[in-house]
């Protein structure tokens, strides 16, 4: 069975700093490294490849070249290869042209499943993965707390705001799974050390279908609107009274 | 009625040096072999491994003895530079040796060189300037981040084929019919109690023809070596404790500044031996540090508390106004100078570098080169092994180039400094203002260092001095320790050995000294102890438990700060 | 005027608070409002929509639709959308929603931005507003073509009934082939044992100043008065006083609830970036300069173990009445 993981590397807030010898300031592109809910949809990849005995696991991911190092992070989590669309034409993307890329990209492997992180550590919120389906023109689960692949069929258990639901998904399928799901593993240091050796590709705008025009943009940054009074009560007996009130009053109760 | 003096080392932790020995455990197809291994993405470390590759290249005969793997590095720590903390003002010697005609220390990232410094010696309200000590002539040197340079000198070893693996803690070094073979990383996914949680990950063997630790200041496993192989001096080694932050300023400093005198007190029986610095770094920030040398007797000595007490006074205030403190860390750095370094720096297998062995310049404050240069020596001594086909008398080489370099020269020179200062400042300051002028021929003896957990504690209520904070200028130890980057996993073993049960002056002494508020003196038992609360999550490594009755030891990989610009 | 369409889902007999809080907006926003609801039950719920202002809503019922699947409903408003021509899509967050949009965003190569707490009027267009970096900053984010599709942050509008009724149409329904190649296999409705910290909209976490361990029944208390979740600190989940799975903060998790209440916790950073964003912050410490009531909203100063018992007490009656 052959399992494709579809990653973003996110900016490292630690790491990523760096100081720029021309001006002796400091830089602000920085490390990437695996987005945390990515590593859960790696994990699952890996786990379904060790239950079944063979298959592959390919990362694929959208970003800047240094995003590969984070790739190779997946890479000593025990992936097999890593596949990363590059292209000056593709940096900014939107929702829109990033589905699309990776939709060309994930189209030449042609794999069984799809795995996605439900969200990404920086915002990505949890649509690209549907958008990334459409374009497959594949099913799809979301949410998935459980995965289970038999008999042609991926089964997940998908966590909704009621509780759960049993889905099962014809293959070839896109799932998109929670961080309930498992814990991701450290990486050997043989995995580490291994990570370099495997296949790395970089596909350009061109191998995945172009750049496509932006849909949406950002306008402006603002700082976050005030929190407003801050009211301080000193409790003689009413402290509790003034809680309750202070609820009410926010409709909170 | 009076109570008897409470000493740090009357309480020694629960720790062996043997516990971080062991022989090989992992059957050969699990162990991991590389050529030569390095334990330390340090300024040591990195130069070894630096040096490493120039000689792959330019032999690449040799280089193929070394396997697949020719050079690996160790690196507790998040990424190189995680857990490095300087000052720094950094003599360029080490660095032009080590890269040669290959690259100028123009072209590395740095602040730039020294343009002029000032020396103070403050009292509550005033800094007087007084004369800069020959020592502490700073020309020519150059300001850096140790942390962005650690960086930096990572990205030149991966260059030169070293691997570097970060988040990997060496746990033991592994020692068999008397030769070092190696180190074993730490366990990975262990709960607070030990047990091996969802994603547990053993440890690997990583064995290897030569082994150089360059583990910075408190080395687990050079402390180790150094007892297993009989190696130390002797004298004890002593350290100071470092307590810095960076901040974006509004306005450029325009020099390098140290002082001297307030906040410390000079009286003998305080042993408060420091000062502060301040080291622009570049236009836009600058650097403000202040180091005690932990043979302090005050109980409620708080090297925390006396940097932020530094800033209020109004040269320091002057300074800051206007800006905003971006980070903040601690590392204590060894003392002790010629008198207390080992008396050998190798062992079959096994070669010790930088901080971990105390090569260190308290009068100038320097020590950065030193690391660089015992790097690169120790780097040419373990080469020299492989191509002889023997390891033995080849690294003893090391030692013999060791000893001839201006590393060691420097080092003699200045060697009864700092043990004079225990004699309180103004004798200290005679007897090292002596020192310099013969240029260390007098005193003519070595004068013994004193362990600084043998000191006896004394209470003075100074705790009443430190500045409440106030969130702008000065600041608590817990947000302090958020900015240092710390964001270590919670649920793991701790990896502090202290005894828990203490005298309450001993355990308020270790609460007041460490900077990250990882010990809390809990409730009385009322048999003259309390409990010692520990909150291993905040440790940030610095060390300075080790220095005063208790046992740092590395805790998972990847834990403890995130520095980027100290 | 903008041509709106809101996505409203139903759960059994009842329109989604959210969907019609997203209704009520757009109402606001002026221009023709129209709603769309899909599955079993659709025409039952469709009239109510009318009153938080659709003045047209379109129902599809369809034995296929019946099972709260993402695709089968992306082609339904993929028609409706083409068919119609609605110039903008809301929708509020959801699990179903947020799946929905985002391949509807492909199927009509749609703009859509996601996790919004406010939309404005800008021109002819929209400028819709989003929370970026654990809500330091906010942006200010549009489209450049339609259809404009939003999804907005669960909470972000109130369901505004102003009365009104909508013209109720139903829909034919063409599913793509491979939205019908997933199945609802079972459904588990999950008893309220509580929400969990992650999801809760009001959290009661408990920090030092309890005291001893046996006080965290005090914060059980008022949470289950309140209807939320237990939260703890490091410092408590280290003492061993409660379990690591409920520690909030910087190594824990981070929560932001529409009610926060922290009783005993000092607030050092260390926990506040673990629930700075929560919507309202209560707290109640008996050390005036505690740390936590610089960003709290409304802070008591007192003894918790008398005041927490009394807010209890007051809750249940409130809500008992």
């Amino acid at each position: 069975m052959k399992i494709a993981v579809c990653v973003k590397a996110v900016p490292d807030a630690a790491t990523g700093r760096r100081l720029d010898p021309a001006t002796k300031r400091l830089a602000r592109s920085g490390d990437l490294t695996l987005s945390d809910f990515d590593s859960h949809a790696v994990e699952e990849a890996l786990k379904l490849k060790e239950a079944t005995g063979d298959g592959e696991v390919v990362i694929v991911s959208m970003g800047p070249e240094k995003a590969m190092d984070a790739l190779r992070k997946a890479l000593a989590m025990g992936a097999d290869r890593a596949v990363l669309v590059s292209d000056e034409a593709l940096a900014g993307s939107d929702l829109v042209g990033t589905a699309k890329a990776l939709a060309g990209a994930l189209g030449r492997e042609e794999a069984d499943l799809v795995l996605f992180g439900q969200q990404s550590a920086d915002g990505d919120g949890a649509c690209l993965w549907a958008a990334v389906a459409e374009h497959l023109r594949r099913p799809t689960i979301s949410q998935a707390a459980e995965l289970t692949v038999e008999d042609g069929s991926v089964t997940g258990k998908r966590q909704t705001e009621f509780g759960y639901d049993t889905i099962r998904a014809r293959l070839p399928a896109v799932v998109a799974v929670s961080d309930a799901i498992n814990e991701p593993r450290y990486p050997s240091l043989k995995g580490i050390m291994g990570a370099k050796r495997k296949p790395q590709e970089t596909l350009s705008a061109a191998d995945v279908g172009g750049a496509a025009d932006a849909t949406t943009t950002v306008l402006a940054l603002n700082p976050p609107p005030a929190r407003g009074d801050s009211r301080r009560v000193e409790d003689d007996g009413n402290g509790a009274q003034a809680i309750l009130e202070f609820l009410a009053e926010k409709r909170l109760v | 009625m009076s109570r008897a003096s409470v000493r740090p080392a009357d309480y020694p932790p629960p720790f062996s040096a043997a516990e971080a020995i062991a022989t090989p455990t992992d059957p050969p197809d699990e162990r991991i072999d590389v050529g030569i291994l390095i334990v330390g993405a340090g300024p040591a470390g990195l130069a070894a491994a630096i040096r490493l590759g120039q000689l792959m290249e330019e032999d690449p005969a040799t280089a193929e003895r070394l396997g697949e793997v020719p050079v690996a590095v160790l690196e507790k720590g998040k990424a190189p530079g995680a857990h490095l903390l300087s000052g720094a003002v950094v003599n360029p010697r080490g660095i032009q040796r080590l890269f040669g005609d290959r690259l100028r220390v123009a072209d590395i990232p740095s602040f730039g060189e020294v343009h002029g410094e000032s020396v103070y010696f403050l009292t509550p309200n005033i800094a007087t300037r007084i004369v800069t000590p020959p020592t502490m002539k700073n020309e020519r040197n150059v300001v850096f981040s140790l942390s962005q340079l650690g960086r930096w000198l990572a990205e030149r070893a991966e260059e030169g084929g070293a691997t570097i693996l970060a988040e990997t803690d060496a746990q033991k070094l592994l020692v068999d019919h008397g030769r070092v073979l190696g180190v074993r990383t730490g366990d990975k996914g262990r709960g607070r109690d030990g047990e091996e949680l969802a994603r547990f990950e053993p440890g690997s063997d990583i064995a290897a023809r030569v082994t150089i630790l360059a583990e910075g200041t408190q080395g687990h496993l050079t402390g180790a070596a150094l007892e297993r192989f009989g190696l130390q001096g002797a004298n004890p080694q002593v350290w100071a404790l470092g307590v810095k932050e960076v901040w974006k300023v509004a306005r450029p400093l325009d020099r390098v500044i140290h002082t001297m005198g307030w906040p410390l007190r000079g009286g003998r029986k305080y042993r408060e031996f420091g000062g502060s610095f301040v080291y622009p770094m570049g236009p836009e920030m600058l650097t403000i540090g202040m180091v005690v040398g932990l043979d302090h007797r005050d109980v409620q000595l708080s090297v925390h508390d006396l940097l932020q007490e530094l800033k209020t006074h109004p040269r320091m205030r002057d300074l800051l106004d206007g800006g905003e403190r971006v980070q903040w860390g601690a590392k204590t750095i060894p003392e002790g100078g010629f008198v207390s370094l080992p008396r050998r720096f190798n062992a079959p297998g096994l070669l010790l570098c930088g901080d971990g062995v105390g090569l260190v310049n308290v009068p100038a404050l320097k020590g950065i080169h030193y690391a660089i240069e015992s790097g690169r020596l120790a780097a040419e001594a373990a080469w020299r092994a492989l191509a002889r086909g023997s390891s033995h008398r080849a690294l003893a080489t090391y030692d013999a180039a060791l000893r001839e370099s201006f590393v060691w020269r420097e080092l003699r020179e200045v060697r009864n400094m700092r043990q004079a200062f225990g004699r309180g400042f103004w004798m200290g300051s005679m007897a090292a203002g002596i020192a310099t002028a013969t240029k260390g021929r007098f005193p003519p003896k070595d004068k013994p260092t004193e362990r600084d957990a043998d000191q006896e504690l004394i209470r003075t209520g100074r705790a009443a001095r430190y500045p409440a904070p106030d969130g702008r200028l000065t600041f608590d130890k817990l947000s302090s320790v958020f900015l240092s980057g710390n964001r270590t996993r919670d649920d793991q073993p701790n990896h502090i050995r202290v005894q828990r049960r203490v005298p309450l002056d001993l355990a308020e002494a270790w609460a007041r000294m460490c900077p990250a508020q990882v010990y809390e003196v809990g409730p009385s038992d009322g048999q003259g102890t309390v409990e010692v609360q520990v909150a291993p999550s905040n440790c940030v490594q610095c060390g300075a438990i080790t220095a005063k009755g208790g046992r740092l030891t590395p805790p998972e990989g990847g834990s403890g700060p995130e520095y980027t610009l100290t | 005027m903008a041509k709106i369409l809101v996505f409203l889902e139903h759960h059994g007999n009842e329109l989604q608070k959210g969907a019609l809080g997203v209704l009520s907006k757009a109402a606001q926003l002026g221009g023709d409002v129209a709603g769309v609801v899909v599955g079993e039950g659709a025409r039952a719920v469709a009239d109510e929509a009318g009153k938080f202002g659709a003045s047209l809503v379109f129902a599809a019922e369809d034995p296929r639709l019946a099972a709260p699947l993402p695709q089968p409903r992306v082609d339904v408003l993929a028609k409706l959308v083409r068919d119609e021509g609605f110039d903008t899509v809301l929708f509020a967050q959801s699990v179903l929603a947020a799946d929905v949009a985002g391949a509807l965003s492909a199927r009509l190569e749609a703009g859509l931005n996601w996790d919004l707490v406010d939309i404005v009027a800008d021109g002819d267009g929209f400028i819709g507003k989003r929370p970026a970096l654990a809500d330091s900053v906010f942006a200010d984010v549009a489209w450049t073509s339609t259809p404009r599709l939003a999804l907005f942050r669960s909470g972000s509008f109130d369901a505004n009934a102003t009365g009104g009724s909508a013209e109720v149409r139903g829909l034919e329904v063409e599913l793509e082939d491979f939205s019908t190649l997933t199945e609802l296999v079972s459904q588990e409705e999950e008893e309220s044992t509580g929400p969990s910290i992650e999801d809760a909209d009001v959290i009661v976490a408990g920090g030092r100043g309890l005291g001893d361990p046996e006080k965290f029944a005090l914060v059980e208390d008022l949470a289950r008065a309140l209807g939320g979740a237990v939260g703890a600190t490091r410092a408590v989940v280290d003492a061993g006083w409660y379990p690591y799975a409920s520690q909030v903060g910087q190594t824990g998790k981070s929560v932001s609830p529409k009610l926060y209440v922290a009783v005993g916790i000092s607030g050092a950073i260390q926990h506040k970036v673990g629930m700075q964003s929560s919507n309202v912050i209560v707290s109640i410490n008996k050390d005036p300069n505690a740390p936590i009531f610089e960003y709290s909203d409304l802070g008591v100063v007192g003894d918790l173990h008398e005041i927490v018992p009394k807010l209890t007490e007051l809750v249940r009656s409130r809500k008992g009445s």
